[in-house]
């Protein structure tokens, strides 16, 4: 083991069996545990932990996510959602009321390339993940900036407790929501600002397997801010 | 097939390229060297050069092709009309289909396609440069590539070829090789698990030689893979 206490696996890789993972990163094979994917082996801690560094959104009840509008259907809009599966949007739910086809006009209320944050309601994976935004703060997406991440960085851009985030929202006082899927929105007091903290997610994209990252990401936003003057 | 009338095992043992008979030509392995697929993966044996670009899961392009409880493999295997001496048709050729064919059922079994149901896993193979074991080295690629792209596997894949020429068994037969041999073997296996993928012979092979060329190629596929994972954790440098 190095002394790092860190190592990259790849597929077919045999694990230490008190390594706790989802399916399908990790799965049995003849009774052995086997990462199916390259992933971060980290020994820190009680037991070891297995993070997977590629992988795709699965849809799943509950999940917030951000859509992009990519089609307009007769009762609902179509949207990509970083997944291999593409999501439905009813026009009813986003009136929040019947649609009547005569009055209302969704091309109008929702147009291709529209961001919108939403609830994953339904999915069975038999049909497409069904999308809600009848609760408080979901909806189109109107100020700031949406970036599109790896899901699988997604933890990495939070952090542990949330010390990432936290710590981004701080030095920049921004507004950043990361979804689930991989769409980081960021909403700030100018463009400046809006752009370091995209800069930063990037760089947390990049580099999300290196060590000591919190601090090397609070010193880019530091020295940007300085650079460009906000 | 006409005899071999040339000589190409020396006699010192000692092939036509200088190499002894189970040693690999010099390999080179480089995963994501594409920007916009998924995943990629470029693999060289000696001069031989593929190229491996994969798409997915995604949602199916030709929507009668899905199947409702697992995702769909698709693979296409070409050859550039440049990658050969004289000039190759670029349409797809029968050997190609049935190449494609081919890889595909050697990747299949190490897939766990039932987590994407109603999608596609596309992987385009582009041979750039062939001298003998183009299909070998695209499961190769293929393999990597898969795992570049993030798509769950149970183990890698990795594939060589075994000929016999002059009554020799030799390791990863080049093209010289290929067309005057007498026997020529592709293999491909996943050692992880313990599974040959991809089983062919053209030519005449006795039992014990077919015997000692499956260890042989099990033997040389095992360090494939290992320079496979080298490449995978090489793009995540601390």
């Amino acid at each position: 083991m190095p002394s790092s206490q860190r190592r990259i696996v790849a597929p077919g890789d045999e694990l230490d069996p008190k390594v706790e993972a989802k399916e399908p990163y990790v799965v049995e094979v003849g009774g052995k545990k086997v990462a199916t994917v390259v992933g971060l082996l980290d020994y820190k801690g009680q037991k070891p932990s297995y993070i997977p560094l590629e992988a795709v959104y699965i849809p799943k009840p509950g999940d917030v996510i951000i859509g992009l509008v990519t089609g307009i259907g007769v009762t609902n809009w179509f949207l990509d959602i970083n997944s291999p599966y593409q999501a439905v949007l009813n026009i009813q739910d986003f009136l929040g009321r019947p649609f009547n086809p005569a009055t209302d006009d969704p091309a109008r209320l929702l147009k291709i390339g529209d961001y919108v944050k939403a609830k994953v309601l339904a999915f069975d994976r038999t049909r497409n993940p069904l999308l809600t935004v009848q609760e408080d703060g979901l909806g189109r997406i109107t100020e700031g900036k949406v970036i599109t991440i790896s899901p699988a960085k997604v933890p990495r851009v939070i952090g542990r407790k949330g010390s990432m985030l936290n710590m981004i929202q701080e030095e920049t006082g921004c507004d950043v929501f990361v979804a689930v899927n991989g769409r980081v929105h960021v909403k700030c007091e100018n463009e400046d600002l809006e752009d370091i903290v995209i800069v930063a997610v990037k760089m947390i994209e990049r580099e999300a397997h290196k060590t000591g990252l919190t601090d090397r990401i609070r010193r880019l936003i530091r020295e940007e801010r300085v650079v460009r003057g906000v | 097939m006409a005899k071999a009338q040339v000589q190409l095992i020396s006699e010192e043992g000692l092939r036509h390229d200088g190499r002894r008979p189970d040693e690999l030509r010099p390999i080179r392995m480089k995963v994501g060297v594409l920007s916009n697929a998924d995943g990629s993966a470029l693999v060289e044996f000696g001069k031989t050069r593929v190229i491996a670009a994969v798409y997915g899961p995604r949602e199916p392009i030709q929507k009668y092709m899905v199947l409702p409880d697992r995702a769909v493999l698709r693979v296409r295997y070409h050859m550039a009309p440049f990658s050969t001496s004289e000039r190759k048709s670029p349409a797809p050729s029968r050997r190609e289909i049935e190449l494609s064919k081919v890889i595909r059922e050697s990747l299949e079994p190490v897939l766990l396609p039932e987590y994407f149901p109603r999608t596609t896993i596309d992987v385009f193979i582009e041979v750039l440069q062939a001298d003998g074991g183009t299909r070998t080295a695209s499961v190769t690629a293929a393999s990597l590539a898969l795992a570049d792209a993030g798509i769950p596997m149970k183990a890698l894949v990795g594939g060589v070829a075994v000929g016999k020429v002059n009554g020799v068994l030799v390791l990863d037969v080049d093209e010289v090789e290929d067309s005057a041999g007498e026997a020529d073997l592709p293999i491909a296996a996943a050692p992880d698990i313990g599974l040959i993928t991809l089983f062919q012979l053209n030519g005449v092979l006795t039992r014990d030689e077919i015997r000692a060329a499956v260890n042989m190629a099990l033997k040389a596929i095992e360090y494939i893979v290992e320079k496979e994972k080298e490449a995978l954790k090489a793009k995540y440098e601390f």
